[in-house]
């Protein structure tokens, strides 16, 4: 079981990842999300020993690395799939697959699984990004690691194939039982195939929670914003309820929050139908997605909202609308900014 | 059918006077029955021994170097790069000379120290200098490729189990393998070219009993050992053109970060090399200096060097500028500029003996400072040309279209336009010439008139007297030359090349 304690990493004289904390179970897969530059793939590299720690503890099974006794890559028994695929281009996709095995079983196990059978013998040059990446999973199963770090293994593929490949994956680790950290840029990946999800900042770990609870209870603002679209609106906090310009509203109180406080809201938790009467919000601009709009509206007496409905429901730009808050659970309310 | 660039007739003459050396030589072998004996063998032997061992060397010490130089995190890094790419601006012959002073019983590490060593000479003397200061051509080129590799291949290696050593010598070298053939070409061409350091170690290769041959006036003889060498050379330019470049995808190299007791370790593996190659000739020079002062040197020498060098670096300038246009004008131009290397190719030794031999045929020549001048320029031109062209290759093409629907003439465009912004490139080409030919050895031997000494050719004399101490000047004013070399090659107008230099002083 992987534990990480207290970790930090120094690049020069800046350090790119503060305090972090985490473990991880049996089989998890954990995602960790961020934007650019913000220590994500540090923290991978710092796990696989391919970089120097500047403080903390990382251990997993059978081994302890500390920043006086660091612990070598290959006695580690971390898999790693890169972003780049890294495969040996002089090798086949068989002796990539099988690169310090004797035994052929694991090999044969996953190159039949991931549908790499009729390439065993072909140059990783001639293959297409997504066999790359199979070949690169396979790699890495077959050596049987007790953990697997995947550093954004989507991003050189492209939209149609990164939707099928992100459950390929999953399915391939779970089949194989091995936990799992998975760094990503991609909020949408982040949100749907992990178990846990872990947000950060600048090297700060923000929040570290399952999915939902990221997404409807985010601990701060940072990852309100980061998770999808975020709206706020002001209101005062009362025992479980913010009430607001568009009624009340159960909430729950983010960091001691009290008194007058903004409540974050989704594009889906709230509706929007054609003005009975005067409404109470103008439509500023629509966007279609395909199978949904993404409305912008102005409150009369309120901020900017998104909301987003049905693409049968279809507004004009200037048109009168009525908006309304539709969830049931609790919204995150957050103290002013 | 589109006018050809006035450029082009004035560089195909130079680039044929370049090549007139080699076809001198071909004629002046009566005999070609003779072309090859017994004694031919030895020599034969003898340079392809010192050329083996050499290759072999360098890569034993220039890949460990280029792999600790390009991926390991040490204090001073740049610094120590330059230190272990700094032989390569120095003549071997000054380390030679210098090795064979200090080793042995009675050399001045003995004397000094009370140290007795093995004394350097002949074969393994030449080898151990040869691989001293030719090391660099591998260090370079290798260190460029492993550069050039990602990252990830080593750390997915690394992370599926095998250990940096071996992921290393099984993931990055063989992806690296064509820089260290490069490299080691390099190398090969450097030793069999070389003519000081066999002859002060006392080795016969082909370059020193070429010098050996011309002063029994076995000008025959000697050019045809020169020929012999030629082939070898060619052979070696031959398999060097064809080395292709490896494209590897770009991203970010490895870098390795040593533990704090790993630094040490990694700083006194590469320090003996450095103290070998730089500080002992240095060393050996300033104890010289210190013991016997400037004794029997004389300032005409380095004012010979100095103005046989000025005027070689200007003629090279003025010669290079019509090659360089002619070279970016289209492919014509290219293959003149191609052929003024061949001149750089040429071993100093043999120039000398081509350019000996015209001078016999041509009485008003021989044992002229002009003749002398002249093997200067065309062993050297090509150092000249490339620093031109590359300025040149950077000039937008629109300015001098612009100039001329301004109403200028070409010729006006060439004086107002061109030089002035190739003006960097000229000067930087000159200083290139004028450092090689400060420190050119064979070439001038053969050449220079009755009584015209130079820093090289005394050194020469110092050795064959065998009155060492009195090197002492000359042998540091041709390291500060070296030096001098050294900075240009870094921030001068060609520092681009750097990684893949192909410096050649012998």
């Amino acid at each position: 079981m992987l534990n990480i304690e207290n970790l930090c990493v120094d690049y020069g004289p800046t350090r790119v990842v503060k305090n972090l904390d985490l473990s991880l179970g049996e089989d998890e897969i954990l995602m960790l999300v961020g934007p650019t530059g913000c220590g994500k793939t540090t923290i991978l590299q710092a796990v696989a020993g391919l970089i120097p720690i500047a403080e903390g503890r990382i251990s997993l099974n059978n081994w302890q690395a500390t920043p006086e006794k660091s612990m070598a890559p290959e006695k580690r028994n971390v898999g790693m799939v890169f972003q780049d695929f890294a495969l040996f281009p002089h090798l086949t996709v068989e002796q990539n697959v099988a690169f310090r095995l004797d035994d052929m079983t694991q090999v044969d196990h996953w190159l039949k699984l991931l549908g790499l059978d009729n390439f065993r013998h072909v140059k990783p040059g001639t293959l297409s990004g997504g066999q790359k990446q199979r070949v690169a999973l396979a790699r890495t199963l077959a050596h049987q690691p007790s953990l697997v770090l995947l550093d954004e293994p989507l991003s050189n593929l492209d939209a149609a194939l990164k939707d099928s490949l992100r459950w390929e994956i999953r399915n391939a680790l779970k089949t194989a039982g091995v936990p799992a950290i998975w760094v990503t840029h991609d909020q949408e990946e982040a949100l749907s195939v992990g178990d846990r999800l872990g947000i950060l900042n600048e090297g700060v770990l923000e929040q570290l929670a399952s999915p939902e609870t990221c997404f409807c209870e985010p601990a701060s603002r940072f990852v309100a914003n980061f998770l999808g679209e975020a709206s706020f609106i002001r209101g005062q906090f009362n025992a479980g309820h913010v009430s607001t310009s568009l009624g009340d509203v159960p909430a729950t109180a983010v960091d001691g929050a009290s008194g007058e406080v903004e409540l974050l809201l989704r594009p889906d938790d709230l509706s929007i139908n054609a003005a009975v009467g005067p409404g109470n919000a103008e439509l500023v601009w629509g966007r279609y997605e395909g199978a949904y709009w993404l409305y912008g509206v102005r409150l009369d007496d309120g901020p900017d909202l998104q909301i987003r409905c049905s693409h049968e429901k279809r507004f004009e730009v200037g048109e009168r609308v009525g908006v309304e808050v539709i969830t049931t659970h609790a919204l995150a309310a957050f103290s002013l900014p | 059918m589109t006018r050809w660039p006035i450029s082009y007739p004035l560089a195909a003459v130079i680039a044929l006077i370049t090549a007139a050396p080699i076809a001198v030589l071909v004629g002046l072998v009566e005999n070609p029955s003779e072309f090859f004996d017994s004694r031919n063998l030895d020599l034969l032997v003898n340079t392809l021994l010192l050329m083996f061992l050499t290759v072999c060397g360098a890569i034993i010490i220039g890949v460990p170097l280029a792999i600790i130089t390009a991926y390991v995190r040490l204090p001073f890094a740049k610094l120590w790069l330059v230190l272990l790419a700094a032989p390569l601006a120095m003549p071997s012959y000054l380390g030679a000379f210098t090795f064979y002073a200090a080793f042995g019983p009675g050399g001045e590490i003995d004397n000094l120290l009370g140290i007795s060593t093995l004394s350097a000479s002949g074969l393994p003397g030449a080898t151990l200098v040869m691989i001293l200061y030719t090391y660099p051509f591998v260090l370079l080129t290798t260190r460029a490729s492993l550069l050039s590799q990602d990252a990830s291949l080593i750390n997915a290696a690394r992370t599926l189990g095998l250990s940096l050593p071996m992921s290393l010598f099984r993931i990055a070298l063989p992806r690296a393998l064509r820089g260290i053939t490069a490299g080691a070409l390099l190398s090969a061409l450097y030793t069999l070219s070389d003519f000081g350091t066999p002859a002060f170690m006392g080795l016969d290769t082909f370059t020193r009993v070429i010098y050996v041959e011309y002063n029994a006036f076995g000008l025959d003889q000697a050019a045809m050992l020169s020929l012999q060498l030629l082939v070898i050379v060619g052979l070696v330019l031959f398999l060097e053109s064809t080395i292709g470049v490896t494209l590897e995808r770009p991203g970010r190299s490895l870098t390795l970060w040593p533990q704090r007791w790993q630094i040490p370790v990694l700083l006194a593996a590469v320090a003996p090399v450095i103290l070998l190659a730089i500080f002992l000739p240095l060393g050996i020079f300033t104890l010289w200096l210190l013991r016997e002062g400037s004794g029997g040197f004389e300032l005409e020498y380095a004012w010979n060097s100095t103005y046989a060098s000025l005027l070689a670096a200007a003629v090279a300038v003025v010669l290079a500028l019509p090659v360089a246009y002619a070279s970016i004008a289209g492919r014509f131009g290219r293959l003149m500029d191609r052929i003024t290397y061949l001149g750089f190719g040429v071993p100093g030794i043999v120039m000398g003996t081509a350019l000996v031999y015209v001078g016999l045929q041509l009485p008003f020549m021989y044992q002229t400072l002009g003749l002398l001048i002249i093997a200067y320029v065309l062993r050297f031109l090509s150092l000249a040309v490339g620093s031109v062209r590359s300025t040149a290759e950077k000039l937008d093409a629109s300015l001098n279209k612009a100039a001329r629907v301004l109403g200028a003439s070409p010729a006006e465009v060439f004086w107002r336009v061109t030089v002035p912004l190739t003006l960097r490139g000229m000067i930087a080409g000159a200083a290139l010439v004028f450092l090689e030919v400060m420190r050119e050895l064979p070439a001038t031997l053969l050449l220079a008139p009755t009584g015209f000494e130079t820093l090289a050719t005394y050194l020469w004399r110092v050795y064959e007297a065998g009155y060492f101490g009195r090197a002492a000047i000359p042998g540091l004013l041709l390291v500060l030359m070296s030096a001098l070399g050294l900075a240009l090659m870094l921030f001068g107008e060609r520092r681009a090349e750097f990684n893949v230099m192909e410096d050649k002083k012998s």
